[in-house]
């Protein structure tokens, strides 16, 4: 279970959210939303550890996340604005590394049935360079496929720059995360309903 | 659990070294940046062979620390732009262990390559064989730490303005010791006191820089992600 409890974001002189709390339990998804410099991606990076907050807290399973540390982030998938690949390698390179480094063992198959499943099989073997934008994405989004075993999924913008069925096969991924017990946060601007799963929302207003 | 912790080095380590097979450009304008530096010395200075070889371990030495500044800039930032800086910290591997990976892939593509030309260049200088070795003994030794402290100073300018230009300001100065040592060692092989002592100071230099580098290299990312 993830615990935010009162945290304020200050970004320069400006402060963009005080005192913010919520509670993620397990089968819940919270999407956040607000307006482009609302503070949406500060939250997520916080969230995920990469940025301290002003103040207040953030537990996991009732235990300080600063102190979990390496076990946290074992329990984490994120999905950040970027995506995280190489351009010179291919995306089947990119799944391959980020995978041992999340210390998941994966066949070659089943890496190659991801990207397949992204629609990417013609794309596997490309440096990611030569990719469209949408592309880029499927290839980031294909190390989701493997993080069943990570409760908390923090996915900002995830739907970004992909076409409607990969929208409709995201949605469905994080719908199946979310009825094996995860937990899922995330942004969007796009109205999109995850199947079969109850989503919170929550509105970060620009202070 | 450190099985996983060595896959991940090997990995990142395998994975800086495929990019730099696939972007040679970068790789191969480190190393003749380093061997036309070098060469430019004798071409300006003259054709008198006792100054060359006094001057020799100096120029190599000064010419191998301007050639690892040039390749810092590139060291953490492609990672930062593209994100896959994010991934590594949000890893739940030592930071310590994937940073010194990198460090390592630098140090492969950058140093090594100027250990491998020093002989030559050496000969460029008339250096007698027995300073040539040293040479080369001084810069297997003390180039990695060159890659250790100069990572150091790239991390920490990660994303900043014209972070070039404030790395070199920052590295250049802890460079010193390297410099001093590493070109001393050749220099007190011609005169005759040996060089055990200096390249006994440089080997401690790097022992100090793996202990202590990596784990300040991981909080330099970490504070540059913020």
């Amino acid at each position: 279970m993830l615990e935010v409890t009162q945290i304020t974001c200050v970004r320069g002189s400006r402060c963009l959210f005080d005192n913010l709390s919520f509670r993620l339990e397990p089968q819940q998804a919270l999407r956040i939303l607000g307006e482009n410099g609302s503070g949406k991606t500060s939250l997520l990076r916080i969230v995920a550890g990469l940025a301290p907050a002003e103040s207040g807290n953030i537990a996991w399973s009732g235990k300080s996340v600063g102190e979990l540390g390496e076990d946290y982030r074992r329990q984490l998938a994120f999905l950040g604005h970027a995506n995280g690949l190489k351009d010179d390698l291919t995306p089947l390179e990119n799944l391959k590394l980020a995978l041992v480094l999340a210390g998941i063992d994966a066949e070659r198959d089943l890496l190659q049935g991801a990207l397949e499943r992204q629609g990417l099989e013609s794309a596997a073997e490309l440096p990611v360079k030569v990719l469209s934008q949408g592309q880029k994405r499927r290839a980031a989004l294909a190390r989701l496929e493997f993080c069943a075993e990570k409760p908390l999924w923090v996915l900002d913008e995830p739907f970004a720059a992909l076409d409607a069925a990969a929208v409709t096969r995201l949605a469905a991924t994080m719908s199946k995360q979310l009825q094996r017990g995860g937990m899922v946060l995330f942004t969007t601007h796009q109205e999109v309903e995850l199947p079969g799963a109850a989503v919170r929302s929550m509105q970060l207003d620009a202070a | 659990m450190a099985a996983g912790a060595a896959a991940a080095f090997w990995a990142v380590l395998e994975r800086d070294l495929l990019i730099a097979l696939r972007r040679r450009a970068d790789v191969l304008t480190t190393f003749f940046f380093f061997v036309i530096v070098v060469s430019l010395f004798p071409l300006g200075i003259g054709p008198e062979p006792g100054t060359l070889r006094e001057i020799a371990p100096g120029v190599v030495w000064v010419s191998a620390l301007l050639a690892a500044m040039l390749s810092l800039a590139r060291m953490f930032s492609g990672d930062f732009a593209d994100g896959t800086l994010e991934q590594l910290v949000l890893t739940p591997q030592p930071l310590t262990l994937l940073v010194l990976a990198k460090v390592a892939a630098h140090w492969l593509t950058t140093g090594l390559p100027l250990v491998l030309i020093g002989p030559l260049l050496g000969l460029q200088f008339d250096l007698p064989v027995d300073e040539l070795w040293i040479l080369v003994l001084s810069l297997l030794i003390g180039t990695p730490s060159l890659s250790m402290i100069g990572a150091v100073g790239a991390a920490l300018t990660l994303g900043v303005r014209g972070g070039g230009a404030l790395t070199s300001l920052l590295v250049l100065p802890l460079y010193v010791p390297v410099l001093i040592f590493g070109a001393g060692a050749v220099a007190a092989t011609a005169n005759g006191t040996g060089a055990g002592g200096h390249l006994s100071l440089l080997g401690a230099m790097l022992m100090l820089s793996l202990v202590f580098a990596p784990w300040a290299i991981g909080a330099a990312l970490k504070i540059s992600l913020e």
